[in-house]
C-alpha cells in the first residue's frame, strides 16, 4: 500500500500548517504560543518518523534478541529538543503575563490600538 | 494491524490540533493540549522512539499543561475578537498553498521505513555498533547524548538553564512576589480524595524518577526524563498542598542551587577531563579503562543534567504560581 508509507509525512504536513494557521491567523497571544508548539510537535514526528526502520527495535541491547533498530540519533536530537521547547514556550508565557499586566489584555489588535493612542 | 492504530492515532491528533486552534475558550485549548502530547507520545513509542516517549509524556502532557494553566491564572480564558476576515481568508489561503507544496514534496521522501535511506546509513550504524564497544551500555541513545554528542547535550543543558534565569528576570522572585500577595493559596489541602491520592502517588513518582535517572543506560531514561519527572511530582505536591508548603521541602535558594549546579557539574566534567589529559568531553580519561572511564563521564553528566531540568522547571512552576493574584 503505496499511500500508507506516505502517511505520517502527510501527517506531519498536516500539523505543521494547523500550527502555523495558529501562529499568523489568531490575534489571542496565548493561542499562538499554542500554534508554535503544534509546529514544534510536527517537526519533531517528522524526525523520529525518518528514523524508523521497517522491522526495527527501540535502540536499546538486549531487550530482544532482535538487532534491527531504528535510527538512534534524531531521537537523541528530539529528546533534548522536547525539554528546550518547554523552557521556550515558558519563557514566551512569561513574556506574556508581563504584557497582559502593562496592556489589559492578550489580543493583537487590542495592544496594537494602546500603542496608538500613547 | 499496528499500522491501522498507528493510522488511527494520527487521525486522533489531526482533529486534536484542529480543534486546540479552533476553540474560542483558552481552557478547552490547553486540555486538548494535554491530550495532544500523550497522542504523539503514543506514536513515538509505535515509531520505536522509547526514550523520546517517557520525555514527550513527562514534559508535554504533566508540565506543559500545568505551565499554560498557570498562566491562564492570570488572564481572560475567552478569545474576544476573531480578528479581520481579510486576514483569516488570506490565512487560510498561504496555508493550504504551502500544504500542497509540502505533501507534493512528501513523495520524493524516502519510503516509510525504509533501511536504506540515507538518514540510516551516514553515522547511525556506526553508533549503533560501537556503543557497546566503547561504553558498554546497552541504551543506544543514553550513548550518543552523553558521549558522542556530549557537546550538543552541554548547550541544551545551558539553553534550558537560560530560559530558566529569562522566566525568573520577567516574572520576579516568586519568594517576595509571594509575601506581596494578599491571599495565601492552600491548595487543595481541603479537598479529601486528591490529597490522599496525590499523597499515596508522589513518593512513587519520586521513586521512579530517580529509577529513570540511574537506570537510563540499560532501559529508556536519563537525566532530562528524570528531571521531567520529579519535577513533576513536586509540582503535584504544591498544588495539592500549597505553594507555601512546597517551598518548605524545596526553598527557592536550593533550587537556584540546583539549577547552576547541575549546568557547573556538566561543564565541571568537561574541564576536568581536559587537565586529566583529555579532550574537552572526552570521558576516557575518567577511569582506568576506556568503559569504565566513558560510564563515569556519562554517570555524571546526567547527574548534571537531571538537577539543572528539576531545578528549572520546579522554578519555572514557582515563578508563575507566585505571580497569580498579585
Amino acid at each position: 500500500m503505496a499511500w500508507v508509507d506516505y502517511f505520517h509525512y502527510w501527517v506531519f504536513a498536516i500539523l505543521l500548517m494547523i500550527g502555523f494557521f495558529g501562529v499568523i491567523a489568531k490575534r489571542n497571544l496565548v493561542k499562538k504560543l499554542v500554534g508554535l508548539s503544534i509546529f514544534q510537535s510536527a517537526v519533531f514526528l517528522l524526525y523520529i518518523t525518518m528514523g524508523k526502520v521497517e522491522g526495527g527495535t527501540a535502540p536499546i541491547y538486549g531487550i530482544t534478541d532482535n538487532t534491527v533498530f531504528s535510527n538512534p540519533l534524531p531521537q537523541v536530537l528530539i529528546l533534548t529538543a522536547i525539554v528546550v521547547g518547554i523552557s521556550t514556550t515558558a519563557l514566551g508565557l512569561s513574556i506574556v503575563v508581563r504584557i497582559k499586566e502593562a496592556y489589559g489584555s492578550i489580543e493583537e489588535d487590542v495592544i496594537h490600538e494602546k500603542d496608538r493612542v500613547e | 494491524m499496528i499500522e491501522i492504530f498507528n493510522i488511527f492515532l494520527m487521525a486522533m491528533l489531526v482533529i486534536t490540533a484542529l480543534a486546540m486552534v479552533s476553540s474560542r475558550h483558552l481552557f478547552i485549548t490547553v486540555m486538548l493540549s494535554g491530550i495532544f502530547s500523550l497522542l504523539v507520545a503514543a506514536i513515538f513509542l509505535f515509531l520505536d522512539a522509547a526514550d523520546v516517549a517517557l520525555t514527550e509524556a513527562a514534559v508535554g502532557a504533566g508540565i506543559s499543561t500545568v505551565l499554560f494553566l498557570g498562566a491562564l491564572a492570570l488572564m481572560d480564558v475567552e478569545e474576544t475578537a476573531r480578528g479581520e476576515r481579510w486576514v483569516r481568508v488570506s490565512s487560510l489561503v498561504v496555508v493550504a498553498v504551502t500544504t500542497i507544496a509540502l505533501v507534493y514534496a512528501t513523495f520524493d521522501q524516502p519510503l516509510f521505513g525504509d533501511p536504506n535511506a540515507p538518514i540510516n546509513l551516514h553515522v547511525a550504524p556506526w553508533y549503533i555498533e560501537n556503543v557497546p564497544v566503547h561504553m558498554g551500555i546497552p541504551n543506544i541513545v543514553t550513548g550518543i547524548l552523553g558521549s558522542y554528542r556530549g557537546y550538543d547535550t552541554l548547550g541544551e543543558v545551558f539553553v534550558v538553564y537560560t530560559a530558566g534565569i529569562g522566566v525568573l528576570s520577567l516574572l520576579g522572585d516568586p519568594v517576595k512576589n509571594r509575601m506581596n500577595r494578599p491571599v495565601q493559596n492552600h491548595g487543595l489541602r481541603h479537598y479529601l480524595i486528591p490529597r490522599v491520592v496525590g499523597r499515596m502517588l508522589i513518593p512513587f513518582i519520586i521513586l521512579f524518577g530517580l529509577y529513570v535517572q540511574f537506570h537510563g543506560e540499560y532501559s529508556p531514561g536519563g537525566g532530562f526524563q528524570a528531571g521531567a519527572l520529579i519535577a513533576a511530582a513536586m509540582i503535584l505536591f504544591a498544588i495539592l498542598e500549597g505553594e507555601n508548603r512546597a517551598l518548605n521541602v524545596i526553598p527557592m535558594r536550593v533550587l537556584y542551587l540546583m539549577m547552576a549546579s547541575g549546568a557547573l557539574l556538566y561543564g565541571g566534567v568537561g574541564v576536568a577531563t581536559l587537565f586529566m589529559g583529555g579532550n574537552f568531553l572526552e570521558y576516557t580519561v575518567l577511569g582506568s579503562t576506556m568503559v569504565s572511564g566513558q560510564q563515569w563521564g556519562i554517570l555524571l553528566i546526567e547527574a548534571g543534567v537531571g538537577l539543572t531540568v528539576t531545578g528549572v522547571l520546579i522554578t519555572i512552576f514557582h515563578a508563575f504560581a507566585a505571580r497569580s493574584n498579585l
